[in-house]
C-alpha cells in the first residue's frame, strides 16, 4: 500500500528525529515550490514529507551586528518585503525577488532554494559572494558548512539522511561593501536562469576595489565561485579594461551544457556580460554606502 | 447598406453575457463535466518520432483491476480514404483516424497508439505502462530540406505529389505542389531598376491556448452518444466523429463547452472518437483530459516553412513584378496551410505580374492545425521583408512605397477575384498620421512597419431568435465564442429589435437545436452569423408587425416599428414589444424568428502595424518599446472585443517572431513541451498594444462588418523581423529573433 504521510514538527529534534527515522524516502517541505512538482503525478511511491515551517526560527530573519542570520524557510516575499536587509545585502534581495512568480514567490524561500541545489538557483550566487555559511542540524549535532561547499552536482548537497538545514549565516560585510546579482532569461519573468552573475565588492575611499567576490550560476553543475574573475577586479578602479578581464575570467571558468535553454558558447559568452554589468552596479552601490 | 448608418446600440461597448461567469471560475469548459459513472481516459503516446509498429499486446492493460476499457486503431470501422470538410479545410477521413490512433506507423513524438479507460485518472495513467508496444525504429524526417531530397526517408508509401500532370513515379514526402501565376514575372524583372530575392525561415509555432483538449463523452446500449467538449465547431467535431465511427449523424449530440482560446487549434477531433470507443466497450461515460505537454506534442501547430521572396521595382516606387516560392510542413499527414499562403503572399499589392509556387511537405512532427490566418503570417513575412528592404534601397517612406502600390478596389488577385472595396490605403494612411509613426525613434532602437492581407470567410450559420412572453429573447446561434462574440450577436439583435441588449440572451446551442453551422474560424462569425441573428431578428419585427396589424385590423405595412414600440399609422394604437409578446398566445403563438444562411461577401481585413525594438547588443536580446496595430473593421460592433482581437493577433506574433519555437532533439522529440521553455509573450513582456481601428464598410454586410480576428497575426513577423534587422543593421531572415540567433547576427553579420 502506497502511502503519503505529512508531519509538521515544532522543533529542530522532532524534525531531525523523523527524517532520520523514516524507512521511506523523507523530503523536508518549505514552500514546495519546487518539490511538489518534482513528485507530481507519481503516487506511486510512499513518502515522508516534513513541514518545517511550524518551527521557532526557520520563517525569521534577524539582522544584528553580526550579519544576518535568515530561517531558511522564510519566503522570497517576506524576505524581500524587508527593507533593512535590502540595505545590506541589495543582490540577495534582488535575486529573491527573481524567483518564479510573485505568487510563488509567496512559498518559495531561500532555503529551499539552495537545498533544491538547481545549478540555475538564483539565490545561490548572491549567497556566495556574501559568504554565507550553512548551519546544518542533525543526529550527531550542527555543523556549519561554507555555502561553495554545500552544493555537490546537479540538484545533489552535503546535507546526509537526518539532517536539516536550520541556519543560513551571512556575516556583515566590511565597510564601503555592497553587492548586486544579475540573471539573464529571454523574457522578463517567470523563467530559469540561462545565466547568473552575483558580484560583491569593497571600496576603498578613492574609489579602488580592495575586494572582491564572484560567483555564477547556470553555466556548471553548481554555482561556482570564481576567485579569477574577483582577482581580475581587486587593486582596480573597476575601468572597462578590468570589468572585460573579470568577465574573460568568468566565461573561461563556466563549463555550461548546450539545451533548451541556450547553447554552451551563448551561456559562456552571457556570463561574462553579466558578471561585468553586476560589478557595475555592485560599485555604484558601493559606493552610495 | 448606407456608409453614414446612425446606430443605438452598434458601437457600444456592452458588458460581455458570459463575463461574470468567467471572472468567477463558474464557466464550464471542456474539462468541467463529470457524469454519475463516469471513468478516466488516457493516451499511450510514441516516444518515437518515427517507427513501424510491429506489435501493440495490451493483455496485461486489460487484466488490470482498475481498467474497464482499451482502444486501438483497430476499434476503428474499416475506413476509406475519404475528404470531409473538417474544420478551416478539408480532411482526409483516414488521416483523421490515423492521427487519433496510430495504425501501422507512428509519425511523430506523441502520436497516440492506444488509449486506456480505467476508474481513476491515475490507474489509467499507471496502466498505460503495461501496452507492450514494439517499434522498428525509423531516421525521423523533421524539415523541408530532408523531407524533400530525391533520398529522402518516406513517410507514406503511396502519397506521390499532386499538381503535376503526370502522377510522380515515386512516391515522396510533397503532397502538393501548386503554382499561381498572372502576367509575365520576367517581362516585370526586366523592367525593374532594382530587386532584392532573399530567402526565409520560420519556425514550428503552437497556438498556445490556454485551455488543454478535454471532452467528456457516453455512448449508450442504443448507441445514442453525446460529446462534451472544448471546440471552435461542435456541428464539425460531429460530423469527423460520425465520420471515423461510422455513426448516423442523429445518434451523436456534441455540446461545446466554454473554450479557453483556440486559435484555430480546436477545429480538429483527437481524443472525442477515442473516447467514444472507450465509453462504448465500458458502458460509461468517459472523461479525457490532456496534459500541458500532450497538447504541445500532439495538437496545433502550425507549419515552419521555407520561403524565397523576390521583388522587383522601379526608382519611382512602382512594383513590376513579384514571385515567392514556399515549401510548409503539414506534419505528419498532408494538408499544410501553404495554399492560402501562396494566394495571400503579395495580395498587399497591385502589380501585375506575379508567380507564386507553394509546396505541402510532411514530416514527423503533430499535423498541423489552422492558426489564426493559417498560412498567411509565414508567406507575407517574406514579402513584407522585401518590400522594406526595397524601400530601404530606394531611400522611399515604407508606407509611401506601400500606398504607391497599393490593393484597392478592382485590384486583381492572383486567386482570382478581383478586390472589392477594401482599407488597406485607409490603414496605411492612418499609420501615416499615427502618433507612433509621427514620433521620432529613439537613438538606437530600430523600427519595422509591415501590412497583412486576409480574405475571411462567411459560410453557413443557423440562429433562432426565440421572444419571451415578457418581451426578452434568446439568440440561440451555433457559433463557440472565443472572443466575445456573443455580445456582439446580442447587440445585433438589439439594434434590429430596437430593445436593450440585456434583455436578449444569445447562448451557444447543441448540434440537436440547430441545423448545422460552421465552427468559429476564417474570422466569420460577427460577420456571418450575425448576417443570421440580423435576418432571424427581423423576421421577428415582422411577425410583431403582422401580430399588431391583426389585433388593429390594419394591414402589416400600415405598422411601424421604433424603438421597441408598435405604432398604427392608420389609427392612434400602439403596443409595446412585451405587450406584442405577452399576447402572443391569442394571435397566433409564440413568436420566434429563423434564419439559416450561408454567408456570401465577407470582407478582407487588412493590418498595418508599426514596431519600434531596442536590443541589447551584448546579449541579442529585443525588447518591444512601442508597437501600434491598424486593422479595417468595416464597422466594429463591439470596438472593446475588436481591439482586444487587434491586440491579440499582434501579440500572438509577436510572441511568433520573438521567441517560441518547437525544439527537438536529434532523434525528433520535442524538448519543450511546457511554457517555461516554449516562450510565448507574458504581459512585462510587452508595452500596451496601441490600436487604431479603420472603418471601410463590408457592403455585403448590413452593418458593414469585416472579421477582425485573423489579420492581426500576420504584420507582426515581419514588422518584428524588420525593426530588429534595423536596429542591428543586419538582415534577419530567420525567426524567431531569439537572443542568441540575434546576437550571433550582430557578431557574425
Amino acid at each position: 500500500m502506497v502511502s503519503v504521510v505529512y508531519e509538521a514538527p515544532d522543533s529542530i529534534d522532532g524534525a531531525i528525529s523523523l527524517l532520520a527515522n523514516a524507512d521511506v524516502p523523507a523530503k523536508v517541505l518549505a514552500g514546495g515550490t519546487d518539490l511538489i512538482i518534482q513528485t507530481n503525478g507519481s503516487a506511486d511511491v510512499s513518502r515522508l514529507f516534513v513541514d518545517v515551517k511550524k518551527i521557532a526560527g526557520m520563517l525569521d530573519a534577524n539582522l544584528s551586528a553580526e550579519g544576518l542570520d535568515l530561517g531558511p524557510s522564510m519566503s522570497c516575499a517576506e524576505f524581500t518585503a524587508r527593507e533593512d536587509i535590502k540595505k545590506v545585502f541589495p543582490g540577495l534581495v534582488e535575486a529573491a525577488y527573481l524567483i518564479g512568480s510573485t505568487q510563488v514567490q509567496g512559498r518559495a524561500s531561500i532555503g529551499g532554494n539552495l537545498c533544491n541545489s538547481s545549478p540555475a538557483a538564483d539565490t545561490i550566487p548572491a549567497l556566495l559572494v556574501n559568504g554565507a555559511q550553512c548551519v546544518i542540524a542533525g543526529p550527531g549535532g550542527e555543523r556549519s558548512v561554507a555555502a561553495e561547499d554545500f552544493m555537490t552536482g546537479v540538484g545533489r548537497n552535503c546535507m546526509e539522511k537526518g539532517e536539516l538545514l536550520k541556519t543560513i549565516h551571512l556575516p556583515t560585510p566590511a565597510a564601503n561593501t555592497s553587492d548586486a546579482y544579475l540573471r539573464f532569461i529571454p523574457r522578463t519573468e517567470m523563467d530559469i536562469a540561462v545565466a547568473g552573475a552575483g558580484v560583491s565588492l569593497t571600496l576603498d575611499d578613492s574609489g579602488t576595489c580592495i575586494a572582491a567576490k564572484v560567483a555564477i550560476g547556470a553555466v556548471a553543475p553548481t554555482a561556482l565561485l570564481v576567485s579569477a574573475a574577483a582577482d581580475a577586479l581587486i587593486g582596480t578602479k573597476l575601468d572597462d579594461d578590468a570589468l572585460q578581464a573579470a568577465a574573460d575570467a568568468a566565461s573561461a571558468a563556466s563549463s555550461p551544457i548546450s539545451d533548451r535553454r541556450g547553447t554552451a558558447g551563448y551561456r559562456k559568452q552571457i556570463v561574462g556580460v553579466l558578471v561585468k554589468r553586476a560589478a557595475k552596479i555592485a560599485a555604484t552601490r558601493a559606493k552610495g554606502n | 447598406m448606407s456608409e453614414a448608418q446612425e446606430f443605438k446600440y452598434i458601437g457600444q461597448r456592452t458588458v460581455r453575457p458570459d463575463g461574470f461567469d468567467k471572472v468567477t471560475g463558474r464557466a464550464a469548459y471542456g474539462a468541467d463535466l463529470t457524469l454519475p459513472g463516469m471513468i478516466w481516459g488516457k493516451t499511450l503516446r510514441s516516444p518515437h518520432a518515427h517507427a513501424k509498429i510491429r506489435s501493440i499486446d495490451i493483455s496485461k492493460a486489460e487484466a488490470h483491476p482498475d481498467v474497464m476499457a482499451v482502444a486501438t486503431f483497430k476499434d476503428f470501422v474499416t475506413l476509406q480514404s475519404e475528404s470531409i470538410a473538417a474544420g478551416e479545410g478539408s480532411a482526409d477521413v483516414l488521416d483523421l483516424a490515423k492521427n487519433c490512433l496510430a495504425d501501422d506507423k507512428v509519425l511523430y513524438h506523441g502520436h497516440a497508439i492506444a488509449a486506456i479507460a480505467a476508474r481513476t485518472e491515475q490507474a489509467a495513467k499507471d496502466a498505460l505502462s503495461l501496452i507492450e508496444v514494439k517499434y522498428e525504429l525509423l531516421k525521423p524526417v523533421m524539415d523541408v530540406e530532408d523531407a524533400m531530397k530525391e533520398d529522402a526517408v518516406v513517410l507514406h508509401d503511396d502519397m506521390f505529389t499532386a499538381g503535376y500532370e503526370e502522377k510522380p513515379a515515386r512516391a515522396s514526402n510533397i503532397a502538393t505542389r501548386v503554382e499561381m501565376k498572372m502576367g509575365d514575372v520576367d517581362a516585370g524583372f526586366a523592367d525593374a531598376d532594382v530587386i532584392v530575392e532573399r530567402e526565409f525561415r520560420t519556425p514550428t509555432a503552437h497556438q498556445g491556448y490556454i485551455e488543454p483538449h478535454a471532452c467528456t463523452v457516453t455512448y449508450d446500449e442504443d448507441g445514442q452518444s453525446m460529446i462534451w467538449c472544448c471546440t471552435q465547431g461542435h456541428f464539425d467535431v460531429r460530423t469527423s466523429t460520425a465520420k471515423v465511427l461510422g455513426m448516423e449523424l442523429s445518434k451523436l449530440k456534441v455540446v461545446a463547452s466554454e473554450i479557453g482560446g483556440g486559435f484555430g487549434g480546436k477545429t480538429v477531433i483527437y481524443q472525442e472518437p477515442v473516447a467514444l470507443i472507450l465509453s462504448k466497450k465500458s458502458g460509461r461515460p468517459v472523461k479525457m483530459v490532456m496534459d500541458r505537454d500532450e497538447v504541445f506534442i500532439a495538437t496545433g501547430p502550425t507549419s515552419a516553412a521555407k520561403l524565397k521572396a523576390k521583388v522587383g521595382i522601379k526608382k519611382d516606387g512602382t512594383i513590376t513584378a513579384m514571385q515567392g516560392w514556399m515549401a510548409y510542413e503539414a506534419g505528419a499527414f498532408k494538408g499544410s496551410p501553404m495554399m492560402p499562403g501562396v494566394m495571400t503572399m503579395f495580395t498587399p499589392y497591385d502589380c501585375p505580374n506575379v508567380l507564386v509556387e507553394g509546396f505541402d511537405v510532411v514530416v514527423n512532427k503533430s499535423k498541423v492545425a489552422a492558426y489564426r490566418a493559417p498560412g498567411a503570417p509565414q508567406a507575407e513575412y517574406a514579402a513584407e521583408m522585401v518590400i522594406n528592404e526595397l524601400a530601404e534601397k530606394l531611400g522611399m517612406d515604407p508606407i509611401d512605397l506601400r500606398l504607391k502600390n497599393a490593393a484597392k478596389e478592382g485590384t486583381q488577385t492572383i486567386y482570382g477575384p478581383k478586390l472589392k472595396k477594401v482599407g488597406l490605403v485607409e490603414c496605411l494612411e492612418a499609420a501615416k498620421n499615427s502618433p507612433h509613426y509621427q514620433s521620432a525613434l529613439p537613438e538606437g532602437q530600430g523600427r519595422g512597419l509591415a501590412a497583412g492581407f486576409w480574405f475571411n470567410v462567411g459560410g453557413q450559420s443557423s440562429v433562432t431568435v426565440n421572444m419571451n412572453t415578457d418581451g426578452t429573447g434568446t439568440i440561440v446561434e451555433g457559433s463557440p465564442d472565443i472572443g466575445g462574440s456573443r455580445a456582439s450577436m446580442q447587440m445585433m439583435a438589439a439594434e434590429v429589435l430596437q430593445i436593450e441588449p440585456k434583455h436578449l440572451k444569445p447562448i451557444i446551442a447543441d448540434t440537436e437545436n440547430l441545423p448545422y453551422s460552421q465552427g468559429t474560424g476564417g474570422s466569420r462569425t460577427t460577420f456571418a452569423t450575425g448576417m443570421a441573428v440580423i435576418e432571424a431578428s427581423e423576421k421577428v419585427v415582422a411577425q410583431v408587425k403582422e401580430r399588431a396589424a391583426a389585433v388593429w385590423n390594419v394591414t402589416a405595412e400600415q405598422v411601424d416599428y421604433a424603438d421597441g414600440v408598435v405604432r398604427n399609422t392608420a389609427g392612434e394604437d400602439s403596443m409595446t414589444l412585451a405587450e406584442v409578446c405577452k399576447g402572443a398566445e391569442k394571435t397566433g403563438g409564440q413568436i420566434s424568428g429563423s434564419a439559416n444562411i450561408n454567408a456570401r461577401g465577407a470582407g478582407p481585413s487588412f493590418a498595418v502595424h508599426i514596431c519600434d525594438v531596442a536590443v541589447d547588443q551584448e546579449t541579442g536580446k529585443v525588447d518591444v518599446t512601442r508597437y501600434t496595430a491598424i486593422q479595417d473593421a468595416g464597422k466594429a460592433i463591439h470596438p472593446g472585443y475588436v481591439e482586444g482581437q487587434l491586440q491579440g493577433g499582434a501579440v500572438q506574433g509577436i510572441g511568433w517572431a520573438l521567441n517560441e519555437e518547437y525544439i527537438f532533439n536529434e532523434d525528433g522529440v520535442m524538448e519543450n513541451p511546457g511554457f517555461l521553455d516554449y516562450r510565448i509573450p507574458l504581459a512585462s513582456d510587452l508595452p500596451m498594444i496601441e490600436t487604431i481601428i479603420v472603418e471601410v464598410p463590408n457592403a455585403f454586410h448590413p452593418y458593414g462588418v469585416r472579421g477582425v480576428g485573423e489579420s492581426g497575426i500576420i504584420p507582426p513577423l515581419g514588422a518584428v523581423g524588420y525593426a530588429v534587422g534595423n536596429a542591428i543593421d543586419r538582415k534577419v531572415e530567420e525567426l524567431p529573433c531569439s537572443p542568441p540567433r540575434v546576437l550571433a547576427l550582430i557578431q557574425n553579420g
